[in-house]
């Protein structure tokens, strides 16, 4: 990507996203998703550093709050990041044998992307869906009632999805 | 236009779309259109019915016929049957502990009947995306009394008069909160709503913003009239994606009709709102830290005082409760302050959301006066605990709260008794356990999740846990002492002493509470070695008898490591190697052929 080109998303991104404010300063989280969702699952460091020449927020603080909060990724994720949720609800419910069965699957551990940059895997807190435990999102969308089957079925039918697409 | 001649309410609520609810609606809707009826039918998704655990559910009226757990195919036979031919499908009915069916198990069941829902009046009765929906069912008319009929003042005082506590876990009087506020000095004020919901086992806010979320905007609006505020934030948690989108119609509809915006109703008070939403961060939903990650800073909590009410957003003074604290207030004012507080007990009055999740059988949000005891709504609301297990202890409050042992389950839920017994109701979740659960491993698992979530501002939350934690892995690998029991008590209380918010001010207290109720399991990791409920990994394994074990390959299919082998027809074996101890094997063997062993 160059530099330009960079700048100029960024920049309409920021404008984007303070014109929709009510206080127009303090809207560094909101932009950093709207940047992250712009480039797919992360914020590439030439983004960040657009939007430091955009705010004048010094490059230091922008990285302070974009470690901090562990949805915003600094480095290239998987096209699907699937978040499995380590809460209580979904341990006492056979949650380990759904993360078992995600590690062995991808083949990956918690942080790590597959090979073929299909899947991130990452462990989240509760996602609020305790009623059909165990329980992981895709992207932003959410799956219960999980089994080590139910697990296989849903990746199988996202690869065969995949792979269709890009015949 | 045609006559409608049925309404088919979907639940569309977080649970059962991740049932496979928008396949379910998909084909009903297809199936109709394919027998010409979509003119004669309409099609509603509400926000969550409660009932998790029956999910899909759709209910036809106007007879009221309640389906359950539907798919796609069933979906398309509910049409072919009940609504082309009028006869209900019994295999989909709900079916009572005897197997008998029901056709409306909302008028016969516990878990229904018991209920009175002021908080959440809405859910699962309305379309969250109509406002006039929302207006019919007495929507927006608080706010109309608040603007024409009666004074700031008069609000308070009915708060007062409900005895209305904060929700979200605190447990603070909300009409302190709002008076508070609304007496400091200054010209600007803000009003926020916590929608940071993030206890595990939580999720009654969730279902309010999905479900009902013009209550959130009414209630706001209300507040900011009563405390002379002009701007608003909800602060909504990044993995509640639909909350934010229902939320986000909600208020274009209601700046459209004149209930949010510049002259509201037409009188001179003008108020917005707009949403910030989370990134992934558990401590921003302490107040002083959510208000950091609204001014777009790391989410790290404030020494208090000052507190919000005379400085916080951006200094100013500011209001905030949570989600299900405001969504009591519009049928509070309409209805007043003692209509709420003829519910509940001294201390702890009106009524609660309450979460079940874990081994109960009726998961799902349930509303109910507070003093309620622990077994009416664990056993009757719940319907107990499945599989013939018994009950070990029912977590409530999350990771600042505790565990409650079987002995004290006809204990009534209020704010005191709860204290009393080392835990606190928080935000109401309650994480139900059967014998299997061993509870260092449960002390360990949250410990794991406070070291995960500790904002690293203060050394006895960011180290003292982790130091915590350590012990703990040791005592479940059958490595700790007794020594290291006491220093496990002592560091808890001084991280309970020391740290600067309250959620490191709580942290400890998983610990402290399955310490002192559950010691025996703790003596036993320690003394024995053995973990009594088989659970922690290291101290038990899990094997295949080969006299039972007939060879039909179950286990080895679940396996969600491979970890079995053996041919068909012949006695299968597990590699302790590979084994993680999940359990899944246990779960589907049919002759009783596989056991956890202690080593």
């Amino acid at each position: 990507m160059s530099v330009e080109d960079v700048h100029e998303v960024v920049s309409r991104i920021y404008e984007d996203v303070s014109s929709q404010s009510l206080e127009r300063g303090d809207v560094l989280i909101n932009t950093l998703h709207a940047i992250q969702d712009h480039y797919g699952n992360f914020i590439p460091i030439e983004a960040a550093e657009a939007l430091k020449e955009v705010t004048g927020t010094p490059l230091s603080r922008i990285y302070e709050v974009l470690t901090f909060y562990t949805m915003f990724a600094t480095h290239k994720r998987g096209k699907h990041v699937i978040r499995v949720c380590k809460s209580l609800p979904c341990h006492v419910t056979g949650g380990q044998a759904v993360i078992d069965s995600l590690k062995y699957r991808l083949e990956i551990d918690f942080g790590e992307t597959t090979e073929d940059g299909l899947f991130t895997l990452e462990e989240t807190s509760c996602l609020g869906l305790c009623g059909v435990s165990p329980v992981m999102m895709i992207n932003d969308e959410a799956y219960g009632n999980l089994t080590p089957e139910r697990v296989s079925e849903i990746i199988d039918e996202i690869v065969s999805r995949e792979r269709s697409e890009s015949l | 236009m045609p006559v409608v001649e049925n309404t088919v309410l979907i639940c569309a609520g977080g649970a059962c779309i991740s049932a496979g609810e928008k396949s379910v609606k998909s084909v009903f809707e297809e199936t109709l259109k394919k027998y010409s009826l979509d003119g004669v039918v309409r099609v509603v998704e509400t926000g969550c019915m409660g009932a998790c655990d029956l999910g899909p559910i759709l209910v036809i009226y106007p007879e009221g016929v309640f389906y359950q757990k539907i798919t796609a195919e069933s979906a398309a036979r509910i049409v072919e049957e009940h609504i082309l031919k009028g006869r209900v499908v019994e295999e989909l009915l709900y079916k009572g502990d005897s197997g008998e069916m029901k056709e409306k198990p909302q008028e016969e069941l516990p878990f229904f009947t018991e209920q009175v829902k002021i908080a959440t009046r809405n859910l699962g009765v309305i379309d969250p995306l109509s406002i006039d929906e929302y207006i019919a069912r007495d929507g927006y008319f608080a706010l109309h009394k608040v603007l024409f009929e009666i004074g700031p003042d008069d609000v308070v005082e009915i708060l007062k008069k409900s005895e209305l506590k904060g929700r979200g876990g605190a447990g603070f009087p909300t009409w302190m909160k709002w008076d508070l506020t609304k007496k400091a000095k200054g010209e600007t004020k803000y009003i926020i709503c916590n929608a940071d919901e993030g206890d595990p086992g939580a999720f009654m806010d969730r279902a309010v913003l999905e479900g009902d979320p013009h209550t959130i905007v009414e209630a706001m609006t209300i507040a900011a009239r009563v405390v002379g505020a002009q701007k608003g934030f909800v602060y909504v948690r990044a993995e509640y994606p639909l909350a934010i989108e229902r939320l986000t119609h909600a208020m274009k509809t209601a700046r459209e009709y004149g209930f949010l915006g510049e002259s509201i109703l037409g009188t001179d008070f003008s108020f917005d709102l707009e949403i910030r939403i989370g990134a992934g961060a558990f401590v921003c939903g302490e107040e002083t830290a959510l208000i950091n990650s609204i001014e777009g800073r790391r989410g790290i909590p404030r020494v208090k005082p000052p507190f919000p009410a005379s400085k916080g957003l951006w200094e100013k003074p500011t209001l905030l409760n949570n989600v299900e604290t405001y969504a009591n207030i519009p049928p509070i004012i309409i209805n007043g302050g003692e209509w709420f507080s003829q519910y509940g007990v001294e201390g702890s009055r009106g009524t609660k959301v309450f979460a079940l999740a874990g081994n109960v059988k009726n998961t799902g949000l349930v509303e109910v006066p507070m003093g309620i005891t622990l077994r009416k709504l664990i056993y009757e609301i719940g319907g107990g605990v499945p599989g013939g297990k018994k009950l070990k202890a029912i977590q409530t409050g999350g990771p600042s709260g505790g565990c409650i042992p079987l002995e004290l389950i006809d204990t009534p839920i209020t704010y005191d008794n709860m204290k009393k017994l080392g835990t606190i109701i928080g935000s109401g979740g309650m994480i139900v356990m059967d014998e299997d659960s061993c509870m260092v491993d449960v002390a360990k698992y949250f410990l794991e999740f406070t070291v995960e979530e500790s904002c690293g501002q203060c050394t006895p939350c960011r180290d003292g846990t982790r130091r915590m934690l350590e012990i703990l892995e040791k005592i479940t690998e059958g490595e700790g002492s007794m020594n290291d029991l006491q220093l496990l008590k002592d560091l808890g209380e001084n991280i309970m002493a020391t740290s600067l918010c309250g959620l490191g001010q709580t942290a400890p207290q998983p610990v402290i509470s399955t310490m002192r109720y559950f010691w025996d399991e703790y003596e036993a990791h320690v003394k024995q070695g053995k973990c009594p409920a088989k659970k922690c990994k290291t101290l038990m394994r899990v094997v295949i008898d080969k006299e039972k074990c007939v060879g039909c390959t179950a286990c080895a299919r679940v396996c969600p490591v491979d970890a079995i082998s053996g041919s068909v027809r012949k006695p299968h074996e597990i590699d302790p190697e590979i084994c993680t101890r999940c359990g899944s094997c246990l779960a589907v063997c049919r002759f009783g052929a596989i056991s956890k062993v202690s080593p």
